[in-house]
C-alpha cells in the first residue's frame, strides 16, 4: 500500500495528532457551561466599544519580506539535495553551489540597497 | 593533535556501535511467535510509540509549564505556584482542567470557521513533528527519509494558523499580532534551514537518526556544536524566535498588542494555543540536542566503558542500558536547552520589530549563507572530520 517506507506512521500520526485538538474541542464542547450572548461577544479594544472592524483594507508592511522569503525559501529547497549529495559530487558542485548562492546574494544586495529589507 | 584522532572514530564508528534496542523487532517477533501476520504485527505496533510520544510531549508541556513558573518566581525573588500538590507540580495540570471546561466565546463579529481552525492548525503540525525526534538508535516513531525537513516544512504550516486565527478574531490587536506572527516566522525559518543543511551537510543524510549517530562516534568531542558553532548560536536564535519566546515575543507583546493574535481567545481553544507554544519550545530544545549536542549520546561513548567490561555488543543487557541512558540524555539536554530559553526570558528585553526583521535579514540569513558554504569548503578540504 505504501510505496515509501516509514510514511504509514506518518499518516497513523497526522491522524493521532488531528484527534487531540478535536477531541479537546468537543470535550469543551460538552463540558462547558453555555450562556446568553450579550455585551461579552463584543471584539476588545482596550474596554472601549469597537470602533468599526479589522476587516479593512490597509498598508501591510511585511509583503516585501514575504517575497523576499518566497525567492530564499525556493533557494533552500534547491540547496537541500545539493547538501545530502554533497559527498559524491565533489568541487565542481561546491563551485555549482557557489555561483548560484552569489546570484541570490546579488538579488539580496538589490533588495537591501532598494530599500526592501526596511520596515518603516 | 587529538582532534583528528577523534574524528577518525566518529568515522569509523559504524563496526563500534551496537543496533541498540530494537523493541519493534521484539514486538514484531512475539506477535508472529503467537501466530500473526508480520504485516499484521507492523500494524499492529504502529499506534503504539505514537502514543507514548504523545503522552511523552504532554507530560513535557506540562513540566516546562511548572518550571517556568518556578524559575520565573525564583528570578523575581516570588516563591510561584505551591498549593496544587507538592511544590505546585500539579498547577499547570490544574491550569488545564480549568480551561477545559471554560466557556468558549466566540466574538459576534468573528469568522467562527477560521477562528476554530486556527489554533488546530497550530496545534497539529507541532505534534506531528514530533514523528522524527529519536530518542534511541530505533526509539522514535518513523525514521521517514526526509527527517529533519519535515520538521523545516511543518514549521511553515504554523504561521498561517497564526495569520487565519489573528484575522478572523476581526480585533485590531489580533489582526496585529497575526501579521507579525506570520512576518517573523518567515524572516527566521530561512537561516534556521540553512543552519539546519549545514549539519545535514556533514552527516550526508536528511535522517535524525543518522544525524545522531555522526555525532556519536567518541562522545562529547564529536558533537556537532564543535564543527558547527555558528550554526548552533543561529539555530538557536532562531528556534527562539519561531516559539515566539522572548526576546522575540512581539505577536504576543503585552504592552503593545493585548495578547497579539489570542487575544479574543478563551477556553479550549486558548489552551490550544498554550499547549501548541509550549509542545512548540520542548521540540526545539530536542531538536537542538539532536542536531547540535549529540542526541542521545552519553558525553563518553558507552560502546567503549561495554568493551572495556568484556560485555559484548549486542548483548540485551547493555542494549537496555544504553537506550534508557539514550533517553535521560536527551531529555536532560533538551531541558537544559528549556532551563536557558525561560533564563533568556527574563534577562534579555523585547526587541523591536524592526530590529527583529534586522536581525533576520541583514545578520542572520548572511551569516548562515556563509556557514554554509564555509561548511562545504571544509568538508572539501577535510572530508575526514567533516563527515566524509
Amino acid at each position: 500500500m505504501f510505496s515509501l517506507p516509514g510514511y504509514d506512521a506518518f499518516l497513523g500520526f497526522l491522524i493521532i495528532s488531528a484527534a487531540v485538538p478535536i477531541l479537546a474541542l468537543v470535550t469543551n464542547k460538552v463540558l462547558a457551561p453555555k450562556s446568553s450572548a450579550g455585551e461579552r461577544e463584543l471584539t476588545y479594544e482596550s474596554g472601549m466599544e469597537p470602533i468599526g472592524g479589522a476587516w479593512i483594507q490597509f498598508n501591510i508592511r511585511y509583503y516585501m519580506f514575504a517575497l523576499v522569503f518566497v525567492i530564499f525559501d525556493v533557494e533552500t529547497v534547491f540547496l537541500y539535495p545539493w547538501a545530502v549529495a554533497f559527498h559524491r559530487l565533489g568541487l565542481l558542485a561546491f563551485i555549482e553551489a557557489l555561483v548560484f548562492i552569489a546570484i541570490l546574494v546579488v538579488a539580496l544586495a538589490y533588495a537591501w540597497r532598494k530599500g526592501a529589507l526596511e520596515w518603516s | 593533535m587529538y582532534i583528528p584522532i577523534v574524528f577518525t572514530f566518529a568515522n569509523s564508528s559504524p563496526s563500534l556501535v551496537s543496533s541498540g534496542l530494537d523493541l519493534e523487532r521484539s514486538f514484531s517477533q512475539m506477535m508472529q511467535g503467537v501466530g500473526f501476520s508480520p504485516s499484521l504485527a507492523h500494524l499492529l505496533w504502529l499506534p503504539l510509540p505514537m502514543l507514548l510520544v504523545l503522552a511523552a510531549a504532554v507530560v513535557g508541556v506540562l513540566v516546562t509549564v511548572w518550571l517556568e513558573r518556578k524559575i520565573s518566581a525564583a528570578a523575581q525573588q516570588r516563591i510561584g505556584p505551591e498549593y496544587a500538590g507538592a511544590l505546585g507540580v500539579l498547577q499547570p495540570m490544574a491550569d488545564g482542567l480549568k480551561l477545559l471546561v471554560k466557556e468558549d466565546v466566540i466574538p459576534a463579529k468573528a469568522d467562527g470557521l477560521l477562528f476554530t481552525l486556527g489554533p488546530v492548525l497550530v496545534l497539529v503540525p507541532v505534534i506531528l513533528s514530533w514523528l522524527i525526534v529519536p530518542f534511541g538508535q530505533n526509539l522514535l516513531i518513523s525514521n521517514v527519509g526526509v527527517g529533519i525537513f519535515l520538521w523545516i516544512s511543518l514549521s511553515s504550516i504554523q504561521p498561517i494558523g497564526l495569520l487565519m486565527s489573528g484575522y478572523a478574531s476581526n480585533n485590531k490587536y489580533s489582526l496585529l499580532g497575526g501579521l507579525r506572527a506570520a512576518a517573523q516566522s518567515i524572516s527566521y525559518e530561512i537561516p534556521l534551514a540553512l543552519s539546519v543543511l549545514a549539519v545535514v551537510m556533514m552527516s550526508n543524510s536528511l535522517s535524525t537518526i543518522d544525524i545522531v549517530s555522526q555525532q556519536n562516534g567518541a562522545g562529547l568531542l564529536s558533537w556537532n556544536i564543535w564543527r558547527q558553532p555558528v550554526g548552533f548560536v543561529i539555530f538557536w536564535i532562531c528556534a527562539l524566535a519561531e516559539c515566539e519566546r522572548l526576546p522575540f515575543d512581539l505577536p504576543e507583546a503585552e504592552e503593545e498588542l493585548v495578547a497579539g493574535y489570542q487575544t479574543e481567545y478563551a477556553g479550549m481553544k486558548f489552551a490550544l494555543f498554550y499547549l501548541g507554544s509550549y509542545i512548540n519550545l520542548v521540540l526545539s530544545a530536542l531538536l537542538v540536542s539532536v542536531l547540535y549536542l549529540g542526541g542521545w549520546g552519553f558525553p563518553l561513548p558507552l560502546e567503549w566503558a561495554a568493551s572495556w567490561f568484556g560485555l559484548p555488543l549486542d548483548s540485551p543487557l547493555l542494549q537496555v542500558i544504553t537506550g534508557s541512558v539514550g533517553i535521560v540524555m536527551t531529555v536532560l539536554k533538551a531541558y537544559l536547552l528549556v532551563f536557558l530559553a525561560i533564563l533568556l526570558r527574563w534577562t534579555t528585553p523585547r526587541v523591536r520589530i524592526d530590529q527583529l526583521l534586522d536581525l533576520g535579514w541583514k545578520f542572520l540569513l548572511p551569516i548562515s549563507l556563509v556557514n554554509l558554504l564555509v561548511t562545504a569548503a571544509l568538508k572539501l578540504a577535510f572530508p575526514v572530520a567533516f563527515g566524509g
